[in-house]
């Protein structure tokens, strides 16, 4: 039997092959050929492969998210086959004797530095095309399958650690659960664990080796362990485990269809967190009540420029629609920090989460801010859209956003196209400044939502991506609730709702501490919603105590 | 041969979308070159990168010739082309 240790940051457990994660590497060698025409064989047949995948990707980007992304498959479809790429491509492999690999990397540098070099910036960003082109080549020839996940039936993914733009592009109904090297509980694979509601392990160090790609693991989430080759024991354990794991979804399902109201009569919002409209079916299967955290980023960190209006507008749209006029709290642009994306040529920061992130590029740049807020106000038409601010820490931040809403409403009204004038706006509490001046903020908007995650970093001045900093990370720390208290009594006063759409929003033992301070909306992950749905239909908010806020 | 001259209208300039599409448009005449000129350097319509790389923007004046057994067919398709699409 062999047990890796590491940390459990999404619950659950589950068994399967292991599958690592392919990430296709940027050094590949020139290696000497005999046989030329073997590799021009190679080549043709990956030209071919790539071609029917980017038709494909063509076909399908047209039923999802619309023509302009479909043609620009078509025209990367196009790229695979232009003469003068294949000709360089053929007198690199005849001049220089090489393997294929090495002959499409050299054309595809040769290509796109010579996009690169061009004076009109479109045509310079069209150096990332060629160099998607080429990634699509090479991966067919190097047998690199299309998403990372090598495998027909569904497996434990393996990986260092999965950057936000993997995670995009992955299989997920090929995924039953995560193992990571490096990461930790905020990572963006933990997120996504816990959006899906299967378990992830990460921190597992060294002990995760290539060796066990294959190998069929069981693994515990709450436990953080990975179990090879279990003995009797601990698979007996294993077992009792999953079986009280498919009570307790039967016992979940009863929860189906129930309000979120404790014993003595108050409601709470139960909404969901989603990354994409992808993770909507997530929502509706677990009976989200609405989406209290619609993360925009995706748009920006899938595409290799600024998403248009349209795009946009269409992913807004879908979510509003397929949540019924339920609400569905979209928040703008939170890049920066641990998000980078390479076309916003953001400065390199010493200090990122106190840099240039979220509302401040948003600020900095009104024509990405303007495109945005269009798109948001045009899906308002579609269902209950509200518009949330992050990382706000001024009056006069949330007073410019407003402005732009203005003038976002005023050119739709000259234009003649439908929106919601009554779209509510909130701004995230993630800042001590905003705790601070809550009472001033609450007057300019209609509603609050707390980020503990962010607050909880700010507030105690713990990195929240360090794995090391242990006890005196702690975010149930008495400032940190004592904050939310803050928050929510200036919001109450002002007459709004207050919400948490952090990660302790789902912390379960907090709940009683929730309802004394009179939190209003908790959005949590969809996997949550029906666990803490049976908390409060079993608690008396009459009786909950602050406690907690004690020292 | 056959040319015409055409003064693009399209804000963005012949792009990767239009290229894509003036390319395929070209190799449907297989026997016959098709050209795409701007300034005097010419590119075969055909090559959809070396199209690009012309840089061809809003205003310019580009000079399309054909060549070959369906040159009148060819020339008549790029003027329709480019009229709907540039």
């Amino acid at each position: 039997m062999t047990l890796l240790q590491g940390k459990g940051v999404s619950k659950g457990v589950t068994s399967g092959p292991i599958c690592f994660f392919q990430r296709p590497g940027n050094d590949i060698a020139k290696v000497s050929v005999s046989d030329i025409e073997a590799e021009k064989a190679r080549i043709r047949e990956a030209q071919e492969k790539s071609m029917a995948q980017l038709e494909a990707l063509a076909d399908k980007a047209r039923e999802e998210t619309g023509e302009d992304t479909a043609i620009l498959f078509e025209t990367h479809a196009m790229f695979v086959e232009d003469d003068d790429y294949v000709d360089t491509i053929l007198s690199t492999l005849e001049d220089e004797e090489c393997c294929a690999e090495y002959a499409v990397k050299v054309a595809g540098e040769q290509f796109s530095a010579m996009m690169a070099a061009m004076e009109d910036e479109y045509l310079r960003a069209r150096a990332a095309d060629i160099k998607d082109v080429t990634r699509c080549i090479l991966n067919n020839l190097m047998g690199i399958a299309d998403g990372g996940i090598d495998s027909d039936v569904p497996v434990i993914l393996a990986a260092d650690d999965l950057a936000p733009s993997e995670t995009l592009q992955l299989d997920k109904s090929k995924i039953l659960g995560f193992i990571t090297q490096g990461g930790s509980g905020n990572s963006h694979t933990a997120i996504l664990a816990r959006t899906m509601g299967i378990p992830a392990i990460c921190a597992l160090g060294d002990s995760l080796t290539k060796e066990y790609e294959g190998r069929v693991a069981y693994i515990d989430g709450a436990a953080g362990t990975v179990t090879l080759d279990p003995d009797e024991q601990a698979l007996a354990a294993y077992e009792e485990k999953a079986r009280k794991q498919a009570e307790l979804r039967a016992l979940m399902d009863e929860m189906r269809g129930k309000e979120d109201v404790t014993l003595d009569g108050r409601e709470m919002m139960v909404y969901c967190n989603i990354g994409s409209p992808d993770d909507v079916p997530a929502v509706l299967q677990n009976d989200g009540q609405g989406i209290g955290l619609f993360r925009s980023e995706f748009l920006y960190l899938a595409a290799s420029d600024y998403p248009s209006e349209d795009e946009q507008f269409k992913a807004y749209k879908k979510v509003a629609e397929a949540m019924g006029g339920k609400r569905v709290v979209i928040r703008t642009l939170d890049i920066g920090a641990d998000k980078q994306v390479a076309y916003f040529n953001l400065q390199k920061e010493e200090n990122p989460a106190m840099g240039v992130r979220a509302i401040r590029i948003c600020l900095n740049r009104p024509e990405v801010f303007r495109t945005q807020l269009r798109a948001l106000y045009r899906a308002s038409a579609y269902g209950k859209v509200a518009i949330m601010f992050p990382m706000i820490t001024s009056v006069w931040e949330v007073r410019e956003c407003k402005k732009a809403c203005q003038a976002v409403m005023t050119e739709l009204d000259a234009e003649g196209i439908p929106y919601n004038r009554d779209t509510e706006i909130g701004i995230m509490v993630e800042t001590p400044a905003s705790v601070f001046i809550a009472d001033a903020l609450a007057k300019e908007v209609d509603f609050f939502s707390v980020g503990t995650n962010d607050l909880t970093q700010y507030t105690l001045a713990c990195d929240r991506q360090a794995s090391d900093l242990g006890r005196f990370f702690d975010p149930h720390h008495p400032a940190e609730l004592r904050a939310l208290k803050i928050a929510a009594d200036a919001a109450h006063a002002a007459g709004i709702w207050i919400g948490i759409c952090g990660e302790l929003g789902a912390d379960l033992s907090l709940l009683e501490t929730f309802l004394a301070i009179g939190i209003d909306e908790l959005s949590v992950s969809p996997s949550s919603v029906l666990p803490l749905r049976a908390k409060i239909r079993q608690t008396t908010a009459g009786t909950c105590t602050a406690e907690l806020l004690d020292c | 041969m056959k040319e015409f001259t055409y003064t693009i209208t399209d804000p963005l300039g012949i792009h990767a979308r239009p290229a894509g599409l003036l390319a395929k448009a070209a190799k449907a005449y297989a026997d016959t070159t098709v050209t795409v000129a701007k300034d005097g350097n010419a590119v075969k319509a055909s090559q959809l990168m070396k199209l690009m790389s012309l840089g061809v923007k809003q205003g310019n004046v580009v000079t399309v010739t054909a060549e070959g057994p369906q040159e009148d067919e060819a020339i008549a398709a790029m003027e329709t082309f480019f009229k709907e699409n540039l």
